[in-house]
């Protein structure tokens, strides 16, 4: 059944949202003109106000269409025909809601909808003019997914597009336009991962919160109030500074769990993208604390909370617009928007720098000139590191940018990302994490006291003792243990050490006085602790499925290369590192059963998504299904049980590593299985099975003849024939009356246990058919090829096939929870500095009260 | 001269600093010729090459080598460039799963010997993400 309505009620939505965004943008610009700060046209600001609620109810409406069409399985509706299925769970429709690009710019348009009305809430003194930006934005949004046609040109791209007119030249259509599909080309399966429900919304809402520095800022130069605008744009920046940094770490995590590139980090564009703006963020949030605690480097603060919009604007353009095209795996599909993405950055470059010069000499500079006993010179320096780092990430990740600009103006370039990414990032990025460990601990110290050179050698000494004693005890044990260590990596092991002790030692110095401000201490601390963990997991990962079995196919080249994958025959033991690993099978989820279930349990139907089971399935004492029972289960993954036994110790773990095949995506979408230890991890994924849409290779069918009670040698192994029974597994057949089907019960022993096989033979209308049993542990098929009823005598046919095999690769990774908990203490430290700023009539006690040079710069109350 | 001076020419040093590391590991799209080029005049960077797999009338690719019961790190192909120049490559990990269906190739690594070892396969799918046919369609149409 077409449903046309609700695609039309979103669609008139969108474009109520848009236009009321138009009048609200224009309402409150007019509000805000000519007028002091503080004081509105009122006509103009109720009109504003009216046409922005207006703007979120709209929005709220759109959200809902898109969701019931997804929910409802609409598929005359492209977006949910092409991103969603029958079978998807509720909580993976919401990620199919934000899987394309409309519904991920409908994402973004929502929380500025809520940030704007915390704005109307919380900070009615900055309402006109901050609103009249925001409005501004989402006019320009909305505009995104508007799909109109206008003037001849395309204006956004309506997730509300039928099928039929999507895709237009499809023979269906021309015979039956009321065609609808029974079924959708369902999520890709790699964002069917619980990371992927939360982390696109907290992106997305980091991405939101650039927005209200951004607006503070410009309306600040917009009012000619320089200064004001610090205090709250400070709390929204740590809070974008928080949610941002989150989610970049969940993006991390789930890659790490999901994709198989062997870690957490790729320097993908896509992840760059957004990296680059969360460090300039960083950067501004240090620049704001200096204007507001300390009355200096207010112009930096401008600039980087206007640049990290910017750059937020610039990582829309690089990953929407299909300028990456070869460079990155995971960008959007290009809906032909690239011109509209551009005029959209092009306009806010070219407003925001214009004012920013405009009001540049009126912006308020401190004289003093810093000493290096100034924390504050230290604050500064460590925020300039930081904007280098996002520089050389700017710099490398735009080379298709410049392609595509060289192309526009006829120029041939051929300019490709480096071919080792890693290491060209490395280079700079390892330095800026020795800046950052460096310049946090320093200025820490220094900031909490008056400085002169012997206060500053006593509150560094005893840090400074530790972390050389701490970086020579590690280098020590790496020695103990054979481990290299390259010079770079001493100087970052010690750099990110003097990091952590020094801010212990703050830590414990505040907790005396008021906990509440070792706020930032706490999240320097975590970004040292992430430092070392990234030193361990990456600098010292160790792949551990080397090939050791001296068999190397080729010679041509045996020098320098690494053997990273290792094949494993099922049921073999191999050697790996200090484990023996073995392959024992492949497992399917069941929805209900704790763990995986065995396939050899589980008979397939022709309904994917059911099976029989062939025997109990039962955990501990309690039985889920009883043989021949029916079972629900989720047949997109096959889990691979491997399993781990430590030689020296004989300790042992098990790991399903998870595959899927998927025609859409083309081919096998491996995702790995980790076992975390307190102190490593080991990270093992598949690389390859033997290809499962083609047929498997039989050999020719032996025949041999037995009696009940016969021995039969199968290979290497043997069986016994031990009787006939009517047949118990006959759905799929089709049986009708009058029909005979007779199994026969087969025991096979294998190297480790034995299995019952029951090859089934049918007499219908004369007609013989035979349905063979196999066991894929053995890679042995056995039919009941004919049966002699007067001599006893049944024929079986034996053939086999290689056995099953898995290629793994598993990869042994050090410490990588220092970079979790250090993501954690990170967060909690901003949440922590969020606290501390929460009452704004309160003076924020910085500064320790006997410091008379101090108490000048105290911040003046700000209503 | 002040610190602020002092720390703006510092930032600059290190400001072209980057930019030149960038220029510098660049890589290029070259073909398959100009990567000859390279390693016989002794330039051993990687360099990215894009091309497609030379396929029969019946669609199957030709010249796959990949025996993972012999050798699961090796993997060998033929990758024909833009300009129709046709090169035996060989990858040492396994074979990427979706590389029978991928309409092009880009490969990164260098010309040795005769050979061009790649150490990066990026393919690219042309459904992968935009969908051009329903399956079945025609068959539930009465």
């Amino acid at each position: 059944m077409l449903n046309t309505f609700i695609g039309d009620a979103g669609h008139l939505s969108v474009i109520v949202a848009f236009v009321a965004a138009t009048v609200a943008a224009y309402s409150y610009f007019m509000a805000a003109r000519n007028q002091p700060l503080g004081q509105a046209d009122p006509a103009w600001l109720r009109l504003g106000r009216g046409a922005f609620l207006l703007h979120g109810v709209a929005v709220l409406s759109v959200i809902v269409c898109l969701f019931g069409i997804i929910h409802g399985h609409r598929y005359e509706y492209y977006y949910a025909w092409s991103h969603s299925s029958n079978h998807l769970p509720v909580y993976y429709m919401i990620s199919c809601f934000w899987e394309g690009q409309e519904g991920s710019f409908l994402l973004w348009i929502f929380w500025h909808v809520v940030l704007g009305l915390a704005i109307m809430r919380w900070n009615k003194l900055w309402e006109a003019p901050v609103m009249a930006i925001f409005a501004g934005v989402q006019l320009f949004l909305t505009s995104m997914i508007l799909g109109v046609v206008f003037g001849g040109a395309k204006i956004g791209s309506s997730p509300f597009i039928l099928l039929r007119d999507f895709l237009v030249d499809l023979p269906v259509f021309k015979m039956n336009p009321d065609f609808v599909p029974t079924d959708g080309t369902g999520l890709n399966a790699l964002l069917q991962n619980y990371w992927m429900v939360i982390h696109p919304p907290t992106l997305f809402l980091g991405f939101a919160l650039t927005l209200v520095p951004f607006a503070f800022a410009i309306a600040g130069l917009w009012k000619g109030e320089y200064s004001k605008w610090v205090k709250p744009a400070l709390r929204w920046s740590l809070w974008g500074g928080l949610v941002l940094g989150v989610g970049i770490m969940m993006g991390a995590y789930w890659a790490y769990e999901t994709l198989n590139f062997g870690g957490y980090w790729n320097w993908d564009p896509v992840e760059n993208a957004v990296y680059i703006p969360w460090l300039v963020l960083v950067a501004g949030i240090h620049a704001l604390v200096l204007w507001q605690q300390r009355r200096t480097a207010l112009r930096t603060g401008f600039v980087l909370v206007i640049t990290t919009f910017l750059l937020i604007l610039y990582a829309t353009f690089l990953t929407r617009s299909g300028v990456l095209g070869n460079a990155s795996v995971h960008s959007f599909t290009d809906l032909g928007l690239s011109g509209q993405l551009m005029i959209y950055l092009g306009a806010f470059v070219v407003l925001a720098i214009a004012l920013l010069i405009y009001r540049w000499k009126s912006i308020p500079i401190s004289e003093k000139e810093l000493t290096t006993y100034n924390p504050e010179l230290w604050v500064f320096v460590g925020a300039t590191v930081l904007c280098l780092g996002a520089f050389q990430v700017f710099v490398t990740t735009s080379i298709p940018v410049y392609n595509a600009f060289l192309g526009f103006i006829g120029i041939k370039s051929n300019l490709a990302l480096p071919a080792d990414q890693i290491a060209h990032y490395t280079k700079i990025q390892l330095w800026m994490g020795v800046g950052i460990a460096l310049l946090s601990g320093l200025a820490q110290l220094m900031w909490w006291q008056r400085n002169d050179k012997s206060t500053v050698s006593n509150a560094l000494g005893t840090p400074t003792v530790l972390t050389l004693l701490g970086s020579a005890l590690v280098i020590l044990l790496l020695r103990y243990n054979g481990l290299e260590i390259e010079p770079t990596y001493i100087v970052l092991l010690t750099a990110a050490l003097f990091g952590v002790l020094a801010n212990i030692s703050i830590i414990s110095q505040l907790i005396l006085r008021r906990v509440q401000l070792s706020g930032g201490a706490v999240a320097h601390l975590g970004i040292a602790l992430m430092l070392l963990g990234v030193l361990g997991s990456a600098g010292y990962s160790n792949i551990i499925s080397k090939n050791v079995s001296g068999l190397v196919y080729s010679k041509e080249f045996p020098e320098d290369l690494n053997r990273d994958n290792v094949l494993l025959w099922r049921n073999d033991a191999t050697p790996m590192g200090e484990y023996d690993v073995s392959y024992t099978g492949q497992y399917l989820d069941v929805p209900g059963v704790p763990g995986y279930v065995n396939k050899d349990l589980l008979f397939r139907t022709a309904d994917e998504y059911k099976a029989l089971a062939r025997a109990e399935i039962k955990r501990a004492d309690k039985v889920y299904y009883k043989a021949g029972d029916t079972v629900e289960i989720l047949p997109e993954n096959t889990y691979y049980r491997v399993e781990y036994k430590k030689r020296e110790t004989g300790e042992s773990f098990t790991l399903y590593p998870r595959a899927q095949v998927n025609e859409e995506m083309g081919g096998l979408l491996a995702s790995p299985d980790i076992k975390k230890f307190l102190d490593h991890d080991i990270y093992s994924h598949i690389s390859s099975v033997p290809d499962p849409s083609k047929e498997k290779d039989w050999s020719e069918v032996k025949e041999s003849q037995l009696a009940l009670g016969d021995t039969i040698f199968l290979n290497d192994y043997f069986a016994v024939f031990r009787g006939v029974e009517p047949a118990k597994q006959t759905t799929g057949l089709g049986l009708a009356k009058g029909d005979l089907a007779i199994q026969a019960d087969m025991l096979v022993f294998g190297e480790k246990k034995q299995y019952h096989v029951h090859p089934v033979f049918v007499v219908r209308n004369k007609m013989i058919g035979r349905v063979p049993d196999e066991i894929e542990d053995l890679g042995l098929r056995i039919s009941l090829n004919s049966v002699d009823p007067t001599a006893g005598k049944f024929t079986f046919g034996v053939s086999t096939t290689q056995k099953d095999y898995i290629i793994l690769k598993a990869v042994e990774k050090p410490f990588i929870n220092l970079l979790w908990s250090g993501t954690l203490l990170m967060s909690l430290g901003f949440v922590m500095a969020l606290r501390q700023r929460r009452r704004p009539d309160k003076p924020a006690p910085v500064v320790v009260p006997q410091l008379s040079r101090a108490a000048k710069a105290q911040p003046e109350p700000v209503a | 001269m002040k610190k602020a001076h002092i720390l703006v020419i510092a930032v600059i040093a290190v400001a072209i600093g980057i930019i030149m590391s960038a220029a510098g590991d660049a890589s290029v799209y070259v073909s398959f010729n100009e990567a000859k080029e390279r390693a016989a005049d002794g330039n051993l960077t990687k360099v990215h090459v894009v091309g497609r797999l030379p396929r029969d009338g019946q669609e199957n690719i030709l010249g796959l080598e990949y025996n993972p019961v012999l050798d699961p790190n090796y993997f060998a192909f033929t990758l024909v460039d833009t300009n129709r120049v046709a090169q035996r490559v060989i990858y040492f990990n396994p074979k990427p799963q979706d590389f029978d269906k991928s309409e092009q190739v880009v490969i990164t690594g260098a010309m040795r010997k005769d050979i061009f070892v790649a150490d990066k396969i990026l393919l690219k799918c042309p459904s992968k993400y935009v969908e051009k046919d329903i399956k079945g369609a025609t068959a539930s149409v009465n």
